[in-house]
């Protein structure tokens, strides 16, 4: 009798053999974010099922940013007792508490905290009522923090279905337009598809190691020397297909351009932070953690699989139209940079990857902040034609927008830069020069996307004739006019100088951008803005330009995340 | 009271912080009052530290206030941190000391601007730029504030920009002090390259392992930007172009301050100089060229503020003469009574031109005197002071530094001591235009100024001393330009206290210099007779004509054809090749390129997204196909 | 009379790839579904051989928490099929292809 596969092997083994029921120790302090998001779920279920008439949405969106502030604290606290105690593990070891977790639960947090924002605003448009979008993201929440703090296997692919079966419904939230319910609909087969993948690359693991518990596996790799097991290879390759499909890593990204694209804009933003934190978590955490020893094994994949990521995110978001669709293939190269950190498997390329992850949730919600304000009622164009002229219609929004896709491009003076920079250096330093050559290659490209969408925003005329070098260096210099303008109302010196310079060092991409429908929609799209998602982009692109001039906290914050494993 | 040194540069950084959202609500004049108190409090900080650190053991006197890691990466940790040391406090002291007087002066200077808020949150910004500069215990610091100083001196020089003249001066300051940021950048990057830190002292403490050229090399690559910095040849017609800004810009930015950052390195980096002498001979012969040049060209300026100008110019080539000579000490004490002196005569001349009008032509003034009595007094004791008549500040400071220049070489004193004797001449010239002799203008003249500018009215010319706002910072620099001489006398070894004082940081690197008490003597002599010379020679030739010109010939009012030379030369050739790239190379060669690349990426993103059909069933299969790709790869890796 | 475990592991790995290859080829939307029961059903199959074999309780159990899953996928799904077909009667999967490039 083992008796010792985490949680369930215990209390199967006791029930089976000593006749007496013994349950394991539940220490609900480890898991209380979770805990938090999900009673707080089903508060806010019962309460909207208990009140005679509808309830604003705002009163759930603001229950939700307070359940997210709440398990914001709640991983603080956790975070301090694991530097001041080191890690450790919990609930019949099921749980880690450890650095690693916590440092993702504090981006699940925070995402928590801004995503309702956008949606209170959004929802409020689109005349979406109930609490339906807030129950979800919370449960999803929940997933995602699971899925950073499980430490067995089986609770990894709960994790995984907790986060991913709320998204399905997100993504179908608005079931009056066709789109979003194609986009439920392709989401729910493939991620079925991927989860049963990935539940068989767990039992193959399980096989060929004896135990669904990281610890116990890892303890098993260390004990025998295992390379060429084609059963646990197998498994793990599987295992990488499941988080490759969660994170959009080519070749299983294929549903999310058309998921990201048809889903309600906040739900598109929520489920691309939210999916990617996750499980980048539990891929970081099983690859590097669990398996170093067939490292040989697996990193040649995980290099083929980021090269594919970046050129292919970066190139085919380039011939979009379509901004929101745009914004979906550049979260696809975004995947391909963390992945870098993953294939350095360096404490360093950890910590880097680990940090772009934090970076990456923050600038992805706000995008689609923006996106979801511009596309108008019923997400009803995204095409890059109705960010004509936005610099001089709403100049904070679009200068808010610029900041938040140049830090996306990786300029300097935004988080965007570091996050870049970091996962690069660690490649370099893991001597993984193409990679970091294809990677740089590939920001250069998705430099492109965004500053297309950065000049259109900031030109009133039509841009037909886009190789002029000259007319696109007056519109940049007209950009960076705006921006310096509206610097001075707003005093966000930094951001409009940044966006500016950057604007004048890239000068010549311009040439690349391609051409525009002629000018002939003189009708300009009417743009609103709720109080609520000026909040949230206050701190998405706020956070943007403080951690970009001053990264250090949130580097540091990665890196120890990384030494208390 | 030594860590509450982050104050320093933070008050001022609070003042912008608050000036620049809420400035225009607080309006005219607390926005004003507000800079101004920031910086005063900035500076009683300071003394309160400067104190702290005097009581410590010279030994002791190096303090390093670490904030936070700026950012890092493998080698490369640049941090924020202050380095509190003699020189830096030096520094301190005096920026945020004049700087105090400069806000209290632009309070009533800038009071019919509609700008006024503005104004003073740009200053605020260029005090804790110009903090940072000094205070920064690490190049890349130090070159965050030199590149903010610069930005700030290209809105404020350009403060009035609707005028034409300012807007391109600034573009002009901005563009000569790129050049020499570039080369700035290089040295860093050089030093970082040699000794793996960017941290002052940790540099300093590893330059026994870098060779001497790499050393020279960076000594000069600094000296560039402190060449287009501190306005120094080839790159000084900028600084007589920033005239355009408002006069207190000209005092604190253009006179006492930003330009001083370029000798402030050159101190900063004595370490390195010490060890490359060859560099430290280029650098005295920049400055000493300078200087003379500067000094011609100012005698025949007639614009008020031109003079001071050049004049500036020819000062701060006094001060990198003394530096490149090794003679930190010394470039610091004119450093410091040159901000003094200078500050005085640029607000003095900021009074006059308050009392004409606008009008900043010498020849049409004249007979202020007896109308300006305090004006006229401070600007005349400025002048003594510029011009090294003793006992006056000048006399002591360039004293030293001609001093040295003959220990290192009679030639460089031998050019020092005309420019001396030129400097007594033209700033005596402007005082007997501006102060003495007839009044050329007329109290009904009907001004011929922009109706727009600051300062007009339609009423005929009645100059006036200014308001207390105006006349006090007068008053504090006059004093301070008499007396500044006490800082540091020479003759008896307790007196030099700027000397011992600044020992802990330089004194390992100075000059030795042996001089008799009567060679010191026989120095002074000559110094004060060059001075006293240059004000009789002033006086004869200027107190009753007001036109001479063969003194004034075309050569020097261009000053010497270098901006025009430079401008015909280098800028239209730029301008030409600039031309023929953009229309040519860019056009078929750079843009055929990158076409070809971004058609080649746009091609295959077209081809990419067709296999985007849309259908659940083509994404399976990916997936399955991205699954199959694995197994194979698991089946091959398992196999062999 | 025992089987080795081995052809268990066959069976799975066999009804896995009908699964899979099940739902590539078929359209509709509830067929294709149920090849995804049948892969997570093969990975349970799988689950519990090598809980046989291993002498270990722990993949047993691992089967329920596969279940209770698939139970809630299908809830969850069948809601997704159902508000989409509601208003194209006898729809399949590739009528649903407007998202694409």
């Amino acid at each position: 009798m083992t008796g010792s596969t985490g949680v369930l092997g215990a209390l199967a083994a006791h029930l089976l053999g000593a006749g007496g029921l013994v349950l394991p120790h539940l220490n609900y302090s480890t898991i209380l974010p979770e805990l938090i998001l999900l009673g707080g779920m089903l508060v806010i279920l019962a309460a909207s099922a208990l009140s005679p008439r509808p309830l604003p949405t705002e009163v759930y969106a603001t229950a939700t940013v307070g359940l997210g502030i709440a398990s914001l604290i709640a991983s603080l606290v956790l975070w301090r007792d694991v530097t001041s105690h080191g890690a450790f593990t919990a609930i019949a070891r099921s749980i880690d508490v450890d650095g690693f977790a916590v440092f993702f639960l504090v981006v699940v947090s925070c995402i928590l905290i801004v995503a309702p924002m956008f949606a209170a605003g959004y929802l409020r448009r689109e005349g979406i009522t109930g609490c339906e979008y807030y129950v979800l993201a919370l449960i999803s929440g929940s997933g995602a923090m699971f899925m950073a703090s499980a430490n067995d296997l089986i609770l990894i692919f709960l994790g995984l279905e907790i986060l991913s079966i709320p998204l399905y419904v997100l993504a179908g939230l608005d079931h009056r337009r066709e789109a979003s319910g194609e986009a439920a609909m392709k989401y729910f087969v493939l991620g079925a598809f991927s989860s049963a993948i990935f539940v068989y690359g767990i039992a193959l693991t399980y096989g060929a190691t004896g135990s669904t518990n990281l610890a116990e596996i890892g303890a098993f790799l260390s004990r025998n020397v295992i390379t060429s097991n084609g059963v646990l290879l197998g498994g793990l390759a599987l295992l990488l297909v499941g988080f490759a499909f969660k994170v959009a890593a080519v070749p299983f990204h294929m549903w999310t351009p058309d998921v990201y694209q048809g889903a309600p804009t906040p739900a598109t933003g929520f489920m691309a932070a939210m999916a990617k934190a996750g499980g980048f978590a539990a891929l970081l955490r099983v690859f590097v953690s669990t398996f170093p020893t067939l490292r040989t094994s697996w990193q040649p994949v995980v290099w083929v699989l980021a090269i594919l990521t970046l050129v292919l995110g970066a190139v085919v978001a380039i011939v979009q139209n379509d901004v929101k669709r745009m914004l979906a293939y550049s979260s696809i190269n975004h995947a391909g940079f963390v992945l870098l950190g993953l294939e350095a498997a360096t404490a360093r390329g950890i910590a880097g990857s680990l940090y772009y992850v934090f970076v990456y949730s923050l600038l992805v919600l706000g995008s689609f902040a923006v996106v979801a304000a511009v596309g108008g009622n019923g997400d009803a164009d995204h095409d890059i034609s109705r960010y004509r002229g936005l610099g001089r219609r709403r100049p904070v929004l679009a200068v808010g927008f610029a900041i938040l896709l140049l830090a996306q491009a990786g300029a300097p003076f935004t988080t965007g830069f570091f996050s870049k920079f970091y996962v690069v250096e660690a490649a370099v330093a893991a001597h993984s020069y193409a990679l970091a050559v294809i990677a740089m290659g590939s920001a250069g490209v998705a430099a492109f996307f965004y500053l297309r969408v950065v000049f259109v925003m900031f030109s009133d005329v039509g841009i037909a004739g886009a190789s002029d070098v000259s007319r696109g260096g007056g519109e940049i210099a007209r950009a960076g006019a705006v921006a310096a303008e509206v610097r001075e109302q707003d005093a966000t010196l930094l951001g409009g100088a940044g966006a500016s310079a950057v604007a004048t060092l890239v000068a010549p991409a311009y040439v690349a951008a391609p051409e525009l429908a002629p000018e002939g929609t003189p009708s300009e799209p009417e743009v609103s803005v709720s109080p609520w998602v000026t909040t949230g982009l206050v701190l998405c692109v706020g956070a943007t330009l403080v951690f970009g001039i001053w990264p250090q906290p949130l580097v540091d914050f990665a890196h120890q995340a990384t030494l208390i494993f | 009271m030594i860590h509450a040194a982050f104050l320093i540069p933070l008050l001022p950084l609070a003042g912008f912080a608050v000036l620049a959202p809420f400035g225009r609500r607080l309006g005219n004049p607390l926005s004003g009052w507000i800079a101004t108190v920031l910086v005063a409090a900035s500076f009683v900080v300071t003394v309160l530290v400067f104190i702290a650190l005097f009581r410590q053991a010279p030994a002791h006197r190096e303090f390093t206030q670490s904030w936070f890691t700026w950012f890092a990466a493998d080698r490369l940790n640049v941090g924020a941190g202050l380095l509190v040391d003699p020189l830096s406090m030096t520094m301190a002291t005096f920026v945020t000391g004049v700087s105090a007087l400069i806000h209290l002066y632009s309070i009533g200077y800038m009071k019919h601007d509609p700008q006024f808020a503005k104004f003073f949150t740009y200053l605020n910004l260029f005090v804790f730029s110009m903090l940072m500069l000094v205070l920064a215990d690490n190049f890349v610091l130090s070159f965050f504030g030199w590149e903010g100083v610069g930005v700030c001196s290209y809105f404020l020089i350009a403060f009035w920009f609707d005028r034409a003249d300012a807007a391109s001066a600034g573009k002009k300051a901005m563009i000569f002090n790129r050049i020499g940021d570039a080369g700035f950048l290089l040295g860093l990057f050089l030093i970082f390259e040699r000794t793996g830190s960017l941290q002052y002292t940790t540099v300093f403490s590893r330059l026994g392992h870098v060779g001497t050229p790499s050393l020279v090399a960076i000594a000069l690559l600094l000296f560039l930007g402190a060449v287009g910095k501190s306005a120094q040849i080839p790159l000084f017609p900028w600084l007589a172009d920033a005239m355009a800004g408002p006069t207190p810009v000209s005092a604190l930015i253009h006179a006492a301050t930003m330009v001083t950052a370029g000798v402030y390195m050159m101190c900063r980096i004595s370490p390195v100089l010490h060890l490359a002498p060859d560099a430290g001979h280029v650098i005295a012969w920049f400055g000493v060229a300078t200087a003379f040049i500067g000094a011609t060209s100012a005698c025949a300026q007639t614009d008020i503020k031109k003079v001071l100008a050049y004049s500036t110019v020819s000062q701060l080539g006094y001060m990198f003469l003394a530096a490149g000579s090794g003679a930190y000490v010394a470039a610091v004490f004119l450093m410091l009574t040159h901000a003094f002196y200078k500050a005085l005569l640029f607000l003095g001349a900021g009074s006059v031109i308050h009392a004409m009008e606008e009008d900043q032509d010498i020849k049409n003034m004249g007979g202020l005197t007896k109308l300006m009595p305090i004006t006229a007094v401070t600007f005349l004791l400025g002048w003594f002071s510029i011009a090294g008549v003793p006992p006056f500040s000048g006399f002591w400071s360039k004293g030293d530094v001609l001093q040295n220049a003959w220990a290192v070489s009679p030639a460089l004193w031998a050019i020092g001591a005309v420019t001396a004797l030129l400097t007594a001449y033209y700033m005596g010239r402007e005082y007997f235009l501006v102060f003495l002799g007839e009044r050329r203008w007329s109290e009904a003249r009907p001004t011929e100024t922009d109706p727009s500018s600051p300062g007009y009215t339609s009423r005929g010319l009645h100059p006036h001393d200014p308001t207390w706002h105006m006349s006090v910072p007068l008053v504090v620099l006059a004093a301070l330009a008499v007396l500044g001489g006490l800082l540091n006398l020479p003759f008896r070894p307790n007196l030099d206290f700027l000397e011992r004082w600044l020992d802990p940081v330089v004194g390992p690197y100075l000059l030795q210099t042996h001089f008799s008490a009567g060679q010191q003597w026989l120095f002074a002599v000559a110094d004060a007779a060059l001075a006293i010379a240059g004000v009789g020679l002033a006086a004869s030739l200027w107190r009753r004509t007001t036109d001479r010109p063969a003194l004034e010939p075309r050569f020097l009012y261009m000053a010497w054809f270098i901006d025009w030379a430079e401008d015909r030369f280098v800028a239209r050739t730029g301008t030409a090749l600039a031309y023929f790239s953009a229309t040519v190379i860019e056009s078929k060669v750079i843009d055929g390129a990158v076409n070809g690349v971004a058609s080649l990426v746009r091609g295959t993103g077209g081809a990419l997204r067709r296999l985007q059909t849309g259908y659940v069933r083509s994404y399976a299969l990916g997936l399955v196909a991205g699954v199959v790709a694995l197994v194979a790869y698991v089946l091959v890796r398992v196999g062999s | 009379m025992s089987v080795h475990a081995s052809w268990y592991l066959t069976l799975a790995a066999l009804l896995f790839t009908i699964g899979a290859v099940g739902l590539l080829v078929r359209r509709n939307v509830l067929v294709m579904f149920m090849c995804v029961e049948l892969m997570l059903n093969a990975a349970n199959l799988t689950f519990v051989t090598f809980a046989r074999a291993l002498d270990d309780i722990g993949g047993q159990v691992a089967v329920f928490f596969v279940l209770v899953v698939a139970a809630a996928e299908v809830v969850v799904g069948l809601g997704i099929i159902v508000a989409i077909f509601r208003r194209k009667v006898g729809a399949t999967a590739d009528d649903a292809h407007m998202l694409k490039g």
